[in-house]
């Protein structure tokens, strides 16, 4: 089996240049034009967790990582689909077991040593060949999770990787996985320098028992082939990144980048408005409507996220499906998305969102239809009425839930409507996690996620892999469907394997998937173009400035 | 006198003792912890074990607090969780933000608390008194974070005559020696870098000098108000004393002994201000981290920086108890 993307390349380069053509001045190398102020002020809402990407797993640093590094996969503009970047293009053998990468040539890393075919394979069992501290989830979160396991773990995913020749690189897996690819995507497997790496020890992260420390490297010496190259890291204040002048793609306008740390929603929304900053994101769903008409530029993400409705079978009036069919046409919303929700947000009628492989049109859907809930709930046995812990977070935003308290009152609102009285617990955002993931100790709940990369499992397999807090159910026909599903290479096969996996969590009702809540960035009037991507594939080279 | 000091410094040993014993347990006793922080939507059971596992949080309690304990007394606070740097680390490089705005805070709070509580006391019974009276009961009960954000919107968003956030702008070329930097600017000669860290400042003193300013002026009010119907005041006045010394020398003078003691215990309550200032204004301070250490769990810095502060109370305190000799020759610091 061939899976071949040089027609991909080729389309991204034509979209490049596309952009490219838009622009007023001639882009090219170096400076941009005098008129134009070329530094652009972000505001992070925390530090990065470090400067090496293979140690990190959060949005900010993540952010920060796809300035400096590139991976051999990289995003389709404005989508969720894998798409050629260091790596021109790729096939694996019909087993799905072997990939071969052919690599972009005339690459040098920031500290001028050659992107080859052996900094790859040095990149992929740097990887592999983690122990002790760098192998737990703290430090090495996305390799462990989705390459199974370091050396020496039987899970363990990767193989071998050989330089075949300067260009072309080959990886080989102990199974097949379908995400392979796509999860190549991810900041956490970018192409770092392996001289910069071994010279500024980027593994010696010992430190005290009770918390690793950074390496030197980790600290102040990310050295990729991005278009940005790292200048300085003030912790708490900024971190400040240059243009990189030998940067083998297009370098466009932006010459220096500040990410000032902002931890505080309002203050973000302050600093725009008095012109400190140049953009933000997760914009309060609040504030979207009085930022643009103070002229500010609001843009919304495509959506790739799920919120949802849990319910938690361990409760026993939860286990009896009738009760989670009553809730499910309980709820509506329509009505949820139009009054709480940002503008963007779609109506949820699956796990994944509907630009995700395996995404079923025809999925089994529960209407609103508060007689039919009333008509379920006296057939379970519960006409008089039924009491249900719910449980939310308070004093937190995510990408897919902006505003967990307005939420859960449109929500309990709807559901005491047909005869479910809502018994509210709520918690600070740690203690909330911890009791969903690590107690039994609620009922019905708020939750979601943001997808990493555009893999499936990546949200089915999260939510239902097997037996969890969480959810406190055992359906080994769901466990074992999405344990073949993940294996399953071709990504046709894949597909049509997740449509009935879909159907048959919506029959199930786990719970009830709400909407696909769209992230807002805002911008200074200044900043006419931003490459607002569904997973946050944003690299400021492609930012267009007007003033 | 220095022999006193010497057994004060001592005395301090038992009680940080006892305050590392609370701390740790206090800390410990947060639900959550910092793995679920570290994790977030991520957080799975077997993670959470994992990382409790790598990170030595699953030993005994007491286990663990000896370990800490021991290190602590090598002067090893370890390292944050959530930055990976030592503890002492960062509070050396944050400390000196905090130490500029509380210093700045206290300088409006005393030289405006002090003239304003005078004057109040002065005109007692008049409309001035009452309104400085009002306006500090609103000082004291308006929320800092609240009034942080009302001044933010008017001097920052709306006149735009003040930066909303940070230390200093990144155009102003400055030389940072100390950390503390109007000093660096002053010390190196870059006045324009001096200049506009004070301007930096500005908002953020002003909302966190409310508290202490509003108790200042009542403490000044009330100690003038009764210092000035004294014994010795009316003789000074019937002997013929001028009126500028009975107010320097006789009244305020003896009036500064509970004013004192008000801007000790206010200035190591700044630093519990700062906390709520330096979020809303990204203002990179010890307070705006251990905020964020709160949320994270990052037990190593929740206890580093509490004990930090603790100690740079008791050494204000014991500055204050120093002073008092120096206002009041009469008070012998036992």
């Amino acid at each position: 089996m061939l899976v071949g993307v040089a027609a991909a390349s080729a389309a991204t380069l034509a979209l490049t240049g596309c952009i490219q053509s838009q622009r007023s001045d001639d882009g090219g190398d170096s400076a941009a034009p005098s008129d134009v102020d070329s530094t652009f002020v972000f505001a992070a809402s925390s530090d990065p967790s470090g400067l090496d990407p293979a140690f990190a797993s959060d949005g900010e640093t993540f952010r920060i990582s796809r300035q400096i590094f590139e991976g051999l996969v990289g995003v389709e503009p404005g989508s969720a689909d894998p798409a050629p970047l260091l790596a021109t293009e790729w096939t694996s053998n019909d087993e799905g077991t072997s990939y071969t990468f052919t690599l972009q040539e005339g690459v040098t890393f920031h500290d001028g040593s050659e992107f080859n075919a052996e900094a790859v394979c040095a990149n992929f069992d740097r990887w592999y060949n983690w122990t002790g501290l760098t192998a737990t989830e703290s430090l090495s979160y996305y390799y462990g999770s989705l390459f199974g396991g370091f050396a020496g773990d039987e899970n363990a995913l990767y193989e071998s990787c050989s330089a075949d020749d300067a260009s072309t690189a080959t990886v080989n897996l102990t199974r097949p996985f379908s995400g392979f690819i796509a999860a190549l995507s991810l900041p956490a497997f970018s192409m770092q320098s392996p001289t910069a790496l071994e010279e500024y020890g980027a593994d010696d992260v010992g430190g005290s028992e009770e918390a690793p420390e950074y390496s030197e490297y980790g600290e102040a010496h990310p050295t990729g082939t991005g278009p940005f190259v790292f200048e300085s890291w003030s912790p708490g204040s900024e971190v400040v990144l240059s243009a990189n002048p030998d940067y083998w793609g297009e370098q466009g306008q932006v010459q220096e980048i500040v990410f000032r740390v902002i931890d505080e929603p309002t203050a973000r929304r302050q600093a725009l408005e008095a012109g400190d900053i140049d953009g933000y994101d997760l914009v309060a769903p609040a504030d979207t409507a009085a930022l643009e008409d103070a002229g500010f530029n609001v843009m919304q993400r495509d959506p790739f996220t799920i919120l949802y409705l849990g319910m938690n079978q361990t409760v026993p009036e939860l286990q009896d499906p009738l009760v989670r069919e009553a809730i499910a046409h309980a709820i509506d919303r329509e009505a949820l998305v139009t009054q709480v929700l940002p503008e963007g947000t779609e109506v949820a009628s699956q796990f994944i969102p509907p630009v995700v492989n395996g995404y079923n049109d025809s999925v089994t859907d529960y209407e609103y239809d508060p007689e039919r809930a009333r008509e379920l709930l006296a057939e379970a046995g519960y006409e008089d009425g039924l009491e249900l812990q719910f449980n939310y977070p308070v004093n937190i935003s995510r990408p897919y839930m902006p505003n967990p308290e307005e939420i859960f009152s449109a929500l309990s609102s709807q559901l005491e409507e047909v005869g479910i009285t809502v018994e509210p617990v709520s918690d600070e955002w740690t203690d909330y996690l911890d009791r969903m993931r690590g107690t039994d100790d609620h009922g019905i709940h708020l939750l979601g996620w943001t997808g990493d990369y555009n893999d499936t499992d990546n949200f089915v397999g999260v939510f239902f892999n097997g037996y969890s807090n969480e959810w406190g159910f055992e359906n080994e026909e769901l466990f074992s469907a999405l344990t073949e599903a993940r294996q399953i290479p071709d990504p046709e096969e894949a597909a049509t394997a997740y449509e009935a996996i879909n159907e048959q969590i919506a029959e199930f009702i786990p719970g009830i998937p709400l909407a696909h809540p769209a992230p807002s960035l805002a911008f200074d009037p200044r900043v006419t173009s931003y490459p607002a991507s569904p997973v946050n594939d944003e690299v400021f080279n492609m930012i267009e400035l007007s003033e | 006198m220095l022999r006193t000091i010497g057994r004060r410094l001592l005395l301090l040993i038992p009680t940080l003792f006892g305050l590392t014993v609370l701390l740790f347990f206090w800390v410990r006793a947060l639900p959550g912890g910092p793995a679920a922080a570290l994790l977030g939507e991520r957080a799975t059971p077997e993670a959470i074990e994992r990382i409790n596992e790598a990170y030595g949080f699953n030993r005994p309690l007491p286990e663990q607090y000896v370990t800490w304990l021991g290190r602590l007394i090598q002067g090893d606070f370890g390292n944050s969780i959530e930055t990976r740097r030592p503890v002492l680390e960062e509070f050396a490089n944050r400390f000196p933000a905090t130490v500029e705005l509380a210093v700045m805070a206290l300088i409006i709070a005393v030289g405006v608390g002090i003239p304003l509580g005078y004057w109040a006391a002065r005109n007692h019974g008049r409309l001035i008194d009452h309104l400085s009276v009002g306006g500090s009961l609103v000082g004291i009960t308006i929320p800092v974070f609240f009034l942080a954000f009302i001044l933010k919107y008017v001097f920052a968003v709306q006149l735009g005559w003040l930066p909303t956030t940070g230390r200093q702008d990144r155009s102003v070329d400055a030389t940072h020696a100390t950390g503390f930097y109007v000093l660096d600017g002053l010390l190196t000669g870059e006045l324009d870098a001096a200049l506009n860290a004070v301007v930096h400042l500005i908002l953020p003193a002003l909302a966190l000098s409310t508290i202490p300013l509003a108790i200042i002026v009542r403490i000044t009010r009330a100690s003038v108000l009764e210092v000035v119907n004294a014994d010795y005041v009316r003789t000074g006045r019937a002997k013929g004393v001028s009126q500028g010394v009975i107010r320097n020398r006789f009244v305020l003078r003896n009036a500064m002994l509970p004013v004192v003691t008000t801007i000790g215990l206010q200035a190591g309550l700044l630093i519990s201000g700062a906390v709520l200032t330096e979020t809303v204004f990204a203002f990179p301070g010890i307070g705006a981290f251990l905020a964020s250490a709160i949320f994270a769990r990052d037990f190593p810095v929740l206890q580093g920086f509490v004990l930090f502060i603790a100690v740079a109370y008791a050494l204000i305190n014991l500055l204050v108890d120093v002073s008092y000799s120096f206002i009041d020759p009469r008070v012998r610091v036992q």
